[in-house]
This record gives C-alpha cells, sequence and structure tokens, in this order.
C-alpha cells in the first residue's frame, strides 16, 4: 500500500477540521476525552475523539501538559549537568537517555570511551530496555483487563533494577555515563548475580508468552487492530518495535552501533510483517528475550581496563555539529548538538523516539471502535515524558 | 589527544562527496553549501524555494524514506551575553556584562539569523542526511514539508511555536505544547530563561562543605 501525497494532505486537512469542530464543540456526534488522566495513557496524554456511534470519526491527541522545556534547559547547563536533565525524558530506560547525548559530545571532542567502559555502557544500555519492556509486556495485557500480568512485571522488573542500582546507585535515574567513560567500574560479584536477575526474567518472558500472547482473548483484541502499513510508518518517522513490526527491517543496534559494543555479539533482529496491534507485543517480547542474549553474552566478555578515557576536568566541546541516534527501548533517540567551543550546548535538538511514535495516532485510530483506542495506544507504547519532553 | 583508541575515518569520503556532485547537478543553484564528515555524516543547505522540492527529490531518487525530524536553530549570539553568566553571578564576582558574540553559523554555512533543519534516513543503505535553509529574516517563511512527509505535521507546529516560523501550507498551526495564549517565542535566543537570570549559578552549590568534612584538605582531594 502507498499513500499519495495528496491523500497525505487529505489527512492532516480532516484532522485540522475535525480538531477545530471539536474544540468549538459544534458537532453533532460525539466528543470523548480520554485523559489526561487515564490509566492507559502512561501519564498526562489527552486524546480527543470525535464518535460517530461507537466508531471513531477523528483523534487528535492533545500534548504539553508535560513540557519540561529541556531545550531550552540544555543551553544553560554545562556538558556533565545536561545529562540529569535528559535521565527524565524516558524515566522507565534512564540510562538509555544518557548515552546518545554522551556519544555526540564524545564525537565533537573526538574523545572514544575505553573498551571495558564501551561493554559496560552497553550492558546497561540493554538493562534499561528490558526494565523498561518488561512493564510494557505487563501493562498491555492490563488495558484489557487482564491485570495478573501486570503485577508479574512489576515484581521481575525489581530484579533488573536492583542490579542497576547496584552500579549506578539509582533505580531510575542513573546518571552515570560520563564524556570518556562511566562514573565507575562494576561491583564484585555483579556479573553472577546478573545472570541469575536475567534468569528470572526469561521466566518472566515464557510466562507472558503462555499467559498472554497464547490467549485467546488478547488475539482477538489485537489481531488485524490498529494496522500501521511499512509506508506511512516510515512517513511518520516510526521507529523501534512500532517500525519492526511493520515489517521494516531497521534496528540502530546493528546498522549504526556507533560506541556500544552490539557488533561483538551474535543476535537477532526481529521483525513482524503484520503491522497490528498483535504484532507490536510479539516483537517487543521476541526483543526482551534478545536482550536478555545479549547482556549474557556480553557479561562474559568484559575486557579489563579503566572505565574512563583521559579528559579533561571541565568539559569544553570544540564547535561542531554532530548528530548521534541509538535505539532506545521507545525507539530510535538522538541528539543533535550544536556547540560554539564553549562550556554549554549552544543548542540541543532532541529527538525522542514516543513523539514521532504518537503522531500516527490520528492516522491509525481514525475509524477504529471505542475499545480499540486504548489498545491501539498502548501497543505503540509510548512514554509522556518522551513525547513531550 | 593522548587516547590511541580513537579511531581515524577515510579522510576522504568518496560516496558522500560522489552524491553532493550528483545532488548538485539536480539542485542546480539551489544548492548553496555542503559539508562532509568523512565516513559519518552530510549536510547541504539549500535555498528556501526549494526546500519541499528537495526533500521530495530525495524521497523518491534516493530512497530517503525515513523522516527523522525537522527543526530549527536561532544562530543569534544571546544578548544576554553567555546564559551562565546570569546577573547575579556578575554581582556576585564584580564583573561586567559581557558584549554579545559575533554571529557564527555552523556546517554548511548560513546567512540569516534562523535556520530550519531536517533529517532524512535512508533506512536500505544505512545513510541520513541533514538538510538546511536559511529563511529569510523579513518574512520567517518556509513551505511546508507535510505533503511529502505527512509526519512532519507535528514537528511544523512544534517549530512554528517555539520558534514563530510560519510554514506556508501548512493547514493547522496552533500550539502544539504551549497553551493557547502563549506569548513569545520560548526557543528564541532573546527569550530569556528567567530561573537563570535571578539565580546564582547551580555549579556554586558543589563547593559546600558536608557535614562532617573538618578537614578541607579531604574535601579538596576529592577529585
Amino acid at each position: 500500500m502507498t499513500i499519495t501525497d495528496r491523500q497525505q494532505l487529505a489527512y492532516i486537512a480532516g484532522q485540522a477540521a475535525d480538531a477545530r469542530l471539536n474544540l468549538e464543540l459544534e458537532t453533532e456526534g460525539m466528543v470523548l476525552n480520554i485523559g489526561p488522566q487515564h490509566p492507559a495513557t502512561h501519564g498526562t496524554l489527552r486524546v480527543i475523539v470525535r464518535l460517530d456511534g461507537e466508531q471513531v470519526v477523528a483523534a487528535e491527541p492533545v500534548m504539553g501538559y508535560m513540557h519540561r522545556g529541556y531545550e531550552k534547559l540544555t543551553e544553560v547547563r554545562t556538558y556533565p549537568q545536561v545529562t540529569t536533565l535528559i535521565n527524565r525524558i524516558d524515566w522507565l530506560g534512564s540510562f538509555a537517555n544518557e548515552v546518545p547525548f554522551i556519544l555526540a559530545a564524545e564525537k565533537l571532542m573526538e574523545v572514544e570511551a575505553p573498551p571495558r567502559a564501551q561493554w559496560i555502557r552497553t550492558i546497561l544500555f540493554e538493562l534499561s530496555r528490558i526494565a523498561n519492556i518488561t512493564l510494557f509486556l505487563g501493562d498491555m495485557a492490563a488495558q484489557l483487563g487482564a491485570l495478573t500480568p501486570v503485577f508479574y512485571a512489576f515484581r521481575d522488573r525489581e530484579y533488573i533494577l536492583n542490579q542497576i542500582e547496584a552500579v549506578t546507585g539509582g533505580r531510575f535515574h542513573p546518571n552515570f555515563d560520563r564524556i570518556g567513560g562511566l562514573k565507575d567500574d562494576l561491583p564484585k560479584g555483579w556479573g553472577e548475580e546478573t545472570k541469575g536477575a536475567l534468569r528470572k526474567l526469561s521466566e518472566f518472558c515464557d510466562i507472558m508468552e503462555n499467559l498472554v500472547l497464547g490467549n485467546e482473548i488478547f488475539a482477538a483484541r489485537t489481531r488485524g487492530i490498529g494496522v500501521i502499513p511499512a509506508d506511512v510508518a516510515q512517513a511518520y518517522g516510526l521507529s523501534g518495535a512500532n517500525l519492526r513490526a511493520s515489517g521494516v527491517d531497521f534496528d540502530l543496534r546493528r546498522d549504526n552501533p556507533v560506541g556500544l559494543v552490539y557488533d561483538k555479539v551474535d543476535w537477532k533482529v526481529w521483525t513482524h510483517p503484520d503491522g497490528d496491534s498483535f504484532a507490536r507485543y510479539w516483537v517487543r517480547l521476541q526483543e526482551t528475550r534478545e536482550a536478555i542474549a545479549i547482556v549474557e553474552k556480553l557479561l562474559d566478555g568484559i575486557p579489563a581496563g579503566p572505565v574512563m578515557a583521559k579528559v579533561p576536568r571541565i568539559i569544553k566541546v570544540p564547535a561542531g555539529e554532530a548528530w548521534v541516534e541509538t535505539e532506545n527501548p521507545l525507539g530510535a533517540m538522538g541528539y543533535y548538538i550544536v556547540s560554539k567551543g564553549d562550556l554549554t550546548p549552544f543548542r540541543v535538538k532532541i529527538r525522542s523516539a514516543s513523539f514521532n511514535n504518537v503522531a500516527v495516532a490520528p492516522w491509525v485510530l481514525r475509524g477504529v471502535y471505542v475499545p480499540d483506542v486504548i489498545t491501539i495506544l498502548a501497543s505503540l507504547y509510548f512514554i509522556l515524558g518522551d513525547i513531550d519532553r | 589527544m593522548s587516547s590511541t583508541e580513537v579511531e581515524v575515518g577515510p579522510a576522504v569520503d568518496e560516496q558522500r562527496t560522489a552524491l553532493v556532485a550528483t545532488l548538485s547537478t539536480k539542485l542546480g543553484s539551489a544548492l548553496v553549501g555542503s559539508h562532509i564528515r568523512p565516513g559519518d555524516d552530510l549536510w547541504i543547505r539549500v535555498t528556501v524555494d526549494a526546500w519541499a522540492d528537495t526533500f521530495r527529490m530525495l524521497r523518491d531518487a534516493h530512497g530517503l524514506k525515513f523522516f527523522n525530524w525537522l527543526s530549527a536553530i536561532d544562530w543569534m549570539p544571546s544578548p544576554f551575553g553567555r546564559d551562565m553568566d546570569a546577573e547575579v553571578d556578575s554581582i556576585l564576582q564584580g564583573k561586567v556584562a559581557k558584549a554579545p558574540e559575533p554571529t557564527v553559523t555552523g556546517y554548511a554555512g548560513g546567512d540569516t539569523r534562523f535556520q530550519v533543519l531536517g533529517r532524512l534516513h535512508n533506512l536500505a543503505d544505512r545513510w541520513g542526511i541533514t538538510i538546511k535553509a536559511d529563511i529569510p529574516d523579513d518574512t520567517l517563511t518556509v513551505p511546508s514539508i507535510i505533503s511529502v512527509f505527512v509526519g512532519a505535521n507535528w514537528h511544523e507546529r512544534e517549530v512554528a511555536e517555539m520558534y514563530g516560523i510560519d510554514f506556508a501550507g501548512h493547514p493547522d498551526q496552533r500550539k502544539l505544547y504551549l497553551p493557547t495564549g502563549f506569548e513569545g517565542y520560548p526557543l528564541r535566543k532573546d527569550f530569556p530563561l528567567l530561573a537563570r537570570r535571578i539565580k546564582p549559578w547551580p555549579g556554586i552549590v558543589d563547593v559546600e562543605q558536608m557535614p562532617g568534612d573538618d578537614e578541607p584538605e579531604e574535601a579538596a582531594a576529592e577529585d
């Protein structure tokens, strides 16, 4: 399926007209506000849907309830201070937020972290992914009314958070990555403990496979619902599992492994041809398993050596522009840093995955039934902090 | 650099150089600048009139189907001096306010205060490109690219509210994040960040002594 320019324009013009009608409340259909406080939105996203009976005529996400202006704030922070802020973008996989920013700064400074730091970075990066997606795997079922999986998810996520805390001192906001390496080395015996935690998560994945994917009701509610064709996904800039569930074989861990050591181990990129809600769940489940396997392999091969390169104590980044993006739990996340050789960045453009991933919502929600709105939004999997920045 | 781990990319990037030559013949005088970081990345700058057509051409002819993001830059140096030097700091340290620095633009050049920039990717061949365009200071108008990439819709709304740039042909330029009645354009350099104007630089807090740190040498020795 391809979409023509005219169709694309019509979608946007249609949405705009519908949204204006909604706001003025001059509609004959029913206007339903989902949010800003709704359990299915992981934060304060408000979706205005205009209904014709049970069918959605137009859906308009309203953001900004959690806009914190990070792009402005980064301009008055030194480079090491910025990581504290950007930790809070995707708060379920915080460490992963720091990495692309640090890598972009390192690129401008022409510094490279020592091999050991790169390995530990990659391990922590994948642990963030597991902690993040674990919650999705449980939560998606909760959106469909099955409350058990979400308790499993919260219980088992804790094993990973404990391991992150053991290294970084923070369960949610590690602030552990530094320009030129990492703040500290791993504690003694951490590798073995982590393998134990990963076994628990591996069991969790098996439970979810039986409990959720094997569930008839789950399949009926998700199969063929919210289909996003590959063309649409690319035009909207969808990334991560949302893109791969539409059959596009794209993973920055494999395609652009800058500064991380994904090329040192064998692993597989999972895709699904269907592009529906079921596919998005399925891909994320496989990816969690893959991430567990990646960490297990990486743990066996951590090279010895320092975890910090020689960098000046006061960090001034040379003038220039750099763009680095990595495959974060929610999708491609990147930072475009413009430096003028100062202590602070001149401009930082934050490309967060959820912003693009949710932008497709008006397109995909058009014509679906009300209960499916919740399923589709849950399967797109966004974090509000990652949309609003 | 003392580190031996630094990998030096190829000094000449033949693929990207050839690509720039191809784009140059296609775009003609619309291509006004380019910058190559060998083995890594590519920037081009086009005239604002060719902005939408360039995206369409890159999508159709070069497989750059993945729309990554669109944003803008305000190249004017902050009229408040470096934003790190809050007025409070200057008063505390007895400094005089600095004169604004000269305007310097980044890769691929630039002649105007505002530039709009976008990023596209070719997922099959794994490369990307950053496209820039100068925005005329008098009109602050750019052609919208939503007819090429529908995903640019929200990005253009964000830029419009943050920089006050008008996207010609965009049917729906309501504010995205900010309240409807918000005045001013927050990401412009002359929009003051009030918290930084009235509070001392947060780094100063670090030199406070912790309880138990009786000897100042210990605190100083910690790297």
